[in-house]
Order: C-alpha cells, then structure tokens, then sequence
C-alpha cells in the first residue's frame, strides 16, 4: 500500500483525512496518480492537466526529502514509498497571490 | 412569505446571504469552499434550489461545484473543460498568434427551463453547455469558428467570455460577450454566431467599422423586451433596440462612463443601473463617493444615487459580474464590491444599506427571489 499525503484544499476536495493508503498497478510517480484519480474522481484536473497529464505549475511531488516534481510519470518511487514507510507528498508549491 | 437569496462569489470563497422579503435583517452563511476563488455561482430558474458555482485556484485549477438544496450541501461536479478540436489561435497582446489555453470559468448561465442545462462562459474565450447537470461539459465551438476568433485578443483581465444572456421569449436566441473581442449572436442555439458590435466606438480602434475589438463589459436585459439590450462597455454606456444589430450611445449626463455593471429594474424595462468608475487606469469611483446612477428613461438622464453609500474616501470597484436584481413588488437592487462589501436597496435603488461588510473582494452577485 503506498500512502499519499495531499494539501488542505485537495483533502476538502476529494473529502478525504489527512494520509491516503492506495494499492497502484506501479510503482511510479504516474501509477499512483493514476491511482488516486481513479478512487478520488473530483481530484483528477486538480493534480494535472486532464489531457495532457502535466503537473499543474503550482503543484509539486516529493518523497524521502526529494523532490520528485520534474520526473517523468514512469520514474519508480523511491524504496522507502513503496514498503509504507515513507509517504508520498502532493504539495501546493508555496507561492505568493492574493 | 417571499424570500431573497443572494449568492455572492468572492476571491476566498462563496457566500449566501439570506433574507425575508423586508429585506432588513440578513443570515450570511459562509464560506463556502473557502480559500478558492469564485467567480461566479447562479440558481436554474426552472429550480431554485439548484446552484451552479465556479470555483478555481491558481494551484489546483478549475472546479465545478453543483448544490440541489440551495446552497447548503454542495457536491463537485465535471471540470473537464476540453476545447473542440484542434484549438487554434487568436491573437496575442504583441499581435502575434497564440494558441487557446483555458484557464478558468467566468459566468455559469442556467437554462431558463431545465435546471440540468447550464452554460459556461470561459477564459480564453469559449463557450461550454453541459445538459446533464455540470457532470460533462462541450464546448460550442461554433462561436470560436466562426471566423473572427483568431483576431480575437485578451482585455487587461484575460480574454473571458463572461456575460451570456437568454432571450426568454426564444431560447435559441442567446447573447454574449467576450473581452475584448465584443458581442455576439445565435439565432440557432448556437449552431452559428454573428458579431453584433455595429455602433460601438473605441478609441484603440482606427476602423469605426471594425466588426470585432471592442471591449464589451456587461450586457443586461429585461426579460419582457428581450430585443432591448443595454451594455456597459470599457467606455460608453449604450443600448440597443434591435437584438444588438445596432447600437447607441446613451452615456448623456453620467459623470464618467466607464464601469462594468449594468442591470435593469425587474418590473420597469427602461430603469437600468450603472456604477460609474472613474476611468480605465483609476479603477474606483469619482471623488472617493460610491454612486449608483439609475436611469428611467433607458439611458442619457441619469440620477445619481447616494443615501446610504460612502461619500467620502471610497476608493473600491465594482466588477462586472458584481450587480443583481431581486423581483418583489418593490425591486430590490445589489451590488458587491472589491472592499467586501455587499449593498442592497430594498426600495429600486433610492435608500442603500450594506448587508456585509467586510467579506473577501466580491467578484459575482446574483440574486434569487423564492415564494
């Protein structure tokens, strides 16, 4: 089971706790996306694009203290991800506005 | 006992704001998905109870948010907004082309008689029906096809189609507005489109011709002459008496015809309202002084009102999708504005009162009148 650590407004999005335990098809960046969207359909266009599966600029993914936001959806998850010891993180890039 | 509810979009949340038909004492229930910005949420006339509301961020992107009791529940529904096709271009700020990418939704149009068709006005320009409740969205991509979409270019907000407007006496008559490519037409549900900007002037415009480039705000229309429109433009307050064939300037005695609301009184088709702001590079009212100014001859003499506004140091806006009207017996008129404030007039516009205060800058506010 991975586990997935989303930002406040997605967890109020997707009605969701603070910590989200999936069972992926693959270890990657992109199998547990897909996972997530999958059991959490208002989430999908929130992460990334609907069609072309780009991150949103302002949304970034780190795991075991790296960030993991410029790798491709097939980039394995690190080792410490996928036994459940460490989370996946989904984070709203801290940026400035209004 | 009538009731009004007035659903009030802002830059952190959306708001409801709830009275009996007095119109005195107000619950405020909010907000609702706080932290987002709500452009714009609206009710089906065909069901009261059934809102649509546009929430967005610039991190997570695009919701659509769907309440079947009035606003106290609310469930997400599709925010798939894809455009038909291959998208195109229209034109860039520096004149070159650049390709459609959507950003966000302006204005959700409920159908007049089904409360599970609603229509999405977006940025950049498009227009988007869903017939099943919010759940998928098309866009009716014959507006951009039409043929002047690739002249089309972005006003200083963004290139947004925010003003859609049904003809209650033919549905397949629909209005919109685009900024800043100006007006258009459908005559067949929108199977095709015209430009209906003759009449309109702008100054960056050299072609007093130019069938596209105007910067149109707002367009407002009673529902009982719907071949009347009347239209806040970037500057100049005009009206038309031909389904938008043609216009006319009918700014006469306003202060500065610059602004962005415009509406019309429930029950009188040539009482309409404006808020003048003072130019294009100010945006906030002559003199610090909040004024509406009614007309009751469907433009060119105005009167200024000003009981219950600030009349001193009043330095806010009043934005496009910001003014609504209620149709008790006595008309009541509302508008927000981006210092969080929410005014209502209980008696068409004579005497004004602040429902709130001090809510994030309001972006939308319409208004439902429930038996």
């Amino acid at each position: 089971m991975i586990r997935v650590i989303l930002p406040a407004h997605l967890r109020t999005l997707g009605r969701v706790g603070s910590e989200v335990t999936l069972e992926v098809k693959a270890f990657t960046i992109g199998g547990v996306l897909d996972a997530l969207e999958e059991r959490y359909p208002t989430l999908q266009g929130a992460i990334r694009d609907h069609v072309t599966l780009r991150r949103r600029p302002f949304v970034r993914y780190f795991a075991c203290e790296q960030d993991l936001s410029h790798e491709p959806l097939d980039f394995p998850l690190p080792g410490p991800v996928v036994s459940g010891a460490e989370p996946f993180l989904i984070v709203g890039a801290i940026a400035g506005g209004c | 006992m009538s009731k009004v509810r007035v659903l009030v979009g802002t830059r952190k949340g959306a708001f409801v704001l709830t009275s009996d038909g007095k119109r005195e004492k107000w619950d405020v229930s909010g907000p609702h998905f706080a932290g987002w910005e709500i452009y714009h949420l609206k009710g089906s006339p065909a069901d009261p109870d059934r809102l649509y509301a546009s929430q967005s961020s610039g991190w997570f992107g695009q919701q659509i948010q769907r309440s079947k009791d009035g606003g106290a529940t609310w469930e997400p529904v599709g925010n798939k907004f894809v455009y038909d096709g291959v998208p195109g271009t229209h034109q860039w700020y520096d004149g070159t082309p650049h390709p459609w990418e959507f950003k966000r939704v302006w204005h959700l149009e409920p159908s007049l008689s089904d409360p599970d068709k609603v229509y999405a006005g977006v940025e950049d320009a498009a227009l988007f029906e869903s017939t099943d409740a919010g759940q998928t969205w098309n866009e009716l991509s014959e507006l951009r096809g039409h043929g002047t979409g690739p002249q089309w270019t972005p006003g200083a907000g963004g290139m947004c189609l925010h003003t859609i407007v049904i003809d209650p006496s033919n549905p397949r008559r629909m209005y919109i507005a685009i900024s800043a490519a100006g007006a258009f037409r459908t005559d067949d549900a929108g199977k095709s489109w015209r430009p209906i900007n003759h009449g309109l002037h702008s100054q960056h415009i050299p072609d007093p011709d130019a069938e596209v480039g105007h910067c149109v705000h707002r367009i407002a229309m009673h529902g009982s002459r719907p071949g009347t429109l009347f239209m806040q433009k970037h500057w100049d307050v005009m009206r038309s008496d031909n389904a938008g064939d043609s216009w006319q300037e009918v700014s006469g005695n306003l202060p500065t015809d610059f602004g962005f609301v415009i509406d019309v009184h429930a029950h009188e088709p040539e009482t309409i309202y404006v808020v003048p702001i003072k130019s294009d590079s100010e945006h906030f009212p002559m003199d610090g002084k909040l004024s509406v100014y009614r007309s009751r001859s469907g433009g060119n003499q105005w009167e200024a009102l000003t009981k219950g506004l600030p009349q001193k140091d009043c330095y806010v806006n009043v934005l496009r999708d910001a003014m609504a009207v209620d149709s008790l017996e006595k008309c009541g008129v509302y508008f927000g504005t981006t210092g969080g404030q929410v005014y209502a007039s209980a008696d068409s516009g004579d005497n004004w009162a602040p429902i709130v205060h001090d809510l994030p800058p309001v972006l939308s506010v319409e208004v439902q009148t429930l038996a």
